[in-house]
């Protein structure tokens, strides 16, 4: 746009308005962190009446945050992992081979990606019970189920945005290696790979991010040892209180680590995001 | 995208052209995965729909006795007790839909074409408004709780004491105000996917454009109208249809903001569905609901597909 001096007031005033609608809650959740928890009750107060970090000691022993943590940490990493490691290899071959089937494989990909966990949760859930009833395996409650599950959104997402990241390497880096003696696979691992690494970082923060802050699967197939944070977090609500002050205290230490992962491969992970959708 | 087939072709054509497994290996993992977490599942779920399957039989549900379309009766039926609950969390998703994507584009499209210009200050600014999308969903949501809590939370302080629009605060999650509390979370959680989209569209277009635009003396809002909007005309479609599919889907902020069983007035399909077949224990029922869930979705993601699949996919096969 041409920048008139009207576009700039507007601009101004426009981005001026944004930034409170983004910030305020952020605001709410940094102040309430601090403040001692006579202050939090009652009529809401801009500036805290005595700034104190006890919260961020609490947390940690009115509920097992840590257990939450770490149960959080093995679910998100283990799906992560999973689903990048399958994607890249199908996302390689979809990307270089025509063969038969790989239409068809990716519509099932595009499809699925649209389609909320609520339709697989029930069956999912009762093909846990099923196998726990003939094998003796349990899944319902524990870390792999859980896994399991996560795939559902992560691994369609991961195999679409790789696909695009694959396609847009040049053929003839491969093929010098080629030449050069490496074999297909070798060429995957060798070149591919290295090149495309910012891709496979953004994608691997993504399927982080999301399965951090999955609610409706862990809401269903966790019990209390294998609780994530999205779940524990509501036991700093008692029956007659809510800590508010150290539930935001904890949201802060949950949310760092992912929006630090965030902001390190932002500029890759919109790039890959909008190639999908700009065209 | 680029073409399928090597500039250099005349080597590396018959080799290609050569039934070779590896393309088999490597995709095998991944669709023995999507076998076992969606077509699985998904058959499955369309078989439970014709099971009479709640807290008793869930243990053996595979011996759950098959009758027909009783649940479809039940939970479709709008005349049924649960039945209209159904159409009336259909029509009130589908208008939550409207809204909330309405209002995220504009936002989205507002802060994008305000920060395609150069200043100092854009990459922070670019930043900031990515946070809401980057913070866990339950965090954003919990905060926003804590804000429209009761009578003394941070939105009442604001409308009662510091802008003295209102005489008392309203309860905001009990009765009708409830829709509108997950109306303005949602919107605060998804504008900034819209504005990210935007922002690479519009990045593409060529500033010279405007240009010759102004030299004619077109008003801004013009340019916007005339050259904006119709350039990123194929953006915006997907934006509207995956924010759209996202939002009428959404889980996350109604759950997280009133617990397992929202208020009747804020009650969408999904969170629905859940209850029930968690709260309820009326498996059969949810399950139900859930075919017909997937019909209607069924059909936006063959729009969706057609929308961003690759042409020269669809001729190599």
């Amino acid at each position: 746009m041409i920048e008139t001096r009207g576009f700039k007031v507007l601009r101004a005033a426009g981005l001026a308005v944004l930034s409170a609608i983004v910030v305020l809650p952020l605001y709410v959740i940094l102040v309430t962190s601090v403040k001692p928890l006579e202050d939090v009750r009652g009529v809401f107060t801009w500036i805290p009446s005595t700034v104190t970090l006890e919260p961020y000691l609490r947390i940690w022993t009115t509920v097992p945050l840590a257990d939450y943590f770490v149960n959080s940490l093995i679910v998100t990493v283990s799906a992560t992992v999973c689903s990048v490691v399958l994607a890249v290899m199908a996302a390689y071959a979809l990307s270089r081979f025509a063969f038969r089937g790989s239409r068809a494989f990716s519509l099932v990909v595009l499809s699925t990606q649209m389609f909320p966990g609520i339709l697989f949760l029930l069956p999912l859930f009762l093909i846990f019970t099923q196998i726990q009833n003939t094998v003796g395996i349990q899944l319902s409650g524990s870390h792999l189920g859980l896994i399991i599950t996560y795939l559902t959104f992560s691994l369609p997402f991961s195999i679409w945005m790789l696909t695009g990241f694959f396609a847009s390497i040049p053929k003839e880096l491969e093929e010098a290696a080629m030449i050069d003696g490496l074999g297909r696979i070798g060429a995957l691992v060798r070149v591919v790979i290295p090149v495309a690494r910012p891709g496979i970082v953004a994608v691997s923060v993504y399927c982080f991010i999301t399965a951090w802050g999955e609610v409706l699967f862990a809401s269903v197939l966790t019990n209390s040892d294998t609780r994530t944070l999205a779940i524990g977090l509501r036991a700093y609500a008692s029956q007659t209180d809510v800590y508010w002050n150290e539930l935001m205290a904890a949201s802060v230490v949950v949310s760092l680590p992912v929006l630090v992962g965030f902001m390190l491969v932002q500029r890759h992970l919109i790039s890959g995001l909008s190639a999908g959708a700009v065209k | 995208m680029s073409s399928r087939r090597s500039p250099h072709g005349a080597s590396a054509a018959p080799r290609r052209r050569r039934r070779s497994p590896l393309p088999y290996g490597l995709v095998a993992p991944a669709a023995l995965m999507e076998l076992l977490i969606h077509i699985v599942p998904m058959i499955l779920g369309v078989w439970i729909a014709f099971l009479a399957l709640t807290q008793f039989s869930i243990a053996n549900w595979v011996g759950a006795p098959f009758v027909w379309l009783d649940n479809f009766v039940a939970g479709l039926d709008p005349a049924g007790a649960i039945g209209s609950q159904f159409y009336g969390a259909l029509g009130r998703t589908l208008v939550f839909t409207l809204v909330v994507v309405a209002f995220s584009w504009a936002l989205g499209m507002f802060a994008a074409v305000l920060l395609t210009s150069r200043f100092r200050g854009n990459g922070w600014l670019r930043t900031l408004f990515l946070v809401p999308y980057a913070l866990p969903s339950y965090v954003g949501t919990i905060a926003w709780a804590f804000m429209f809590n009761q009578r003394d939370g941070v939105v009442n302080r604001i409308l009662v004491e510091d802008l003295g629009i209102l005489d008392e605060g309203p309860f905001w999650l009990l009765g009708g105000n409830a829709f509108w509390v997950i109306v303005v979370v949602t919107v605060w959680q998804f504008w900034p996917f819209a504005f990210l989209m935007l922002l690479a569209a519009l990045q593409s277009i060529p500033g010279d454009v405007y240009e010759a635009a102004a030299l004619d003396g077109a008003s801004l809002w013009k340019q916007f109208t005339r050259i904006t909007l119709p350039m990123v005309r194929h953006a915006n479609v997907v934006l509207l249809l995956i924010l759209g599919l996202w939002i009428f889907n959404q889980f996350n902020v109604p759950y997280v903001l009133f617990g397992p069983a929202s208020p009747e007035e804020a009650t969408l399909v999904s969170p629905l569905i859940y209850q029930q077949s968690f709260n309820n224990w009326n498996f059969g029922v949810g399950g139900a609901m859930s075919v017909l869930l997937l019909l209607a979705l069924l059909v936006a993601s063959a729009f969706y597909i057609r929308l961003v699949m690759p042409k020269e996919r669809s001729i190599d096969d």
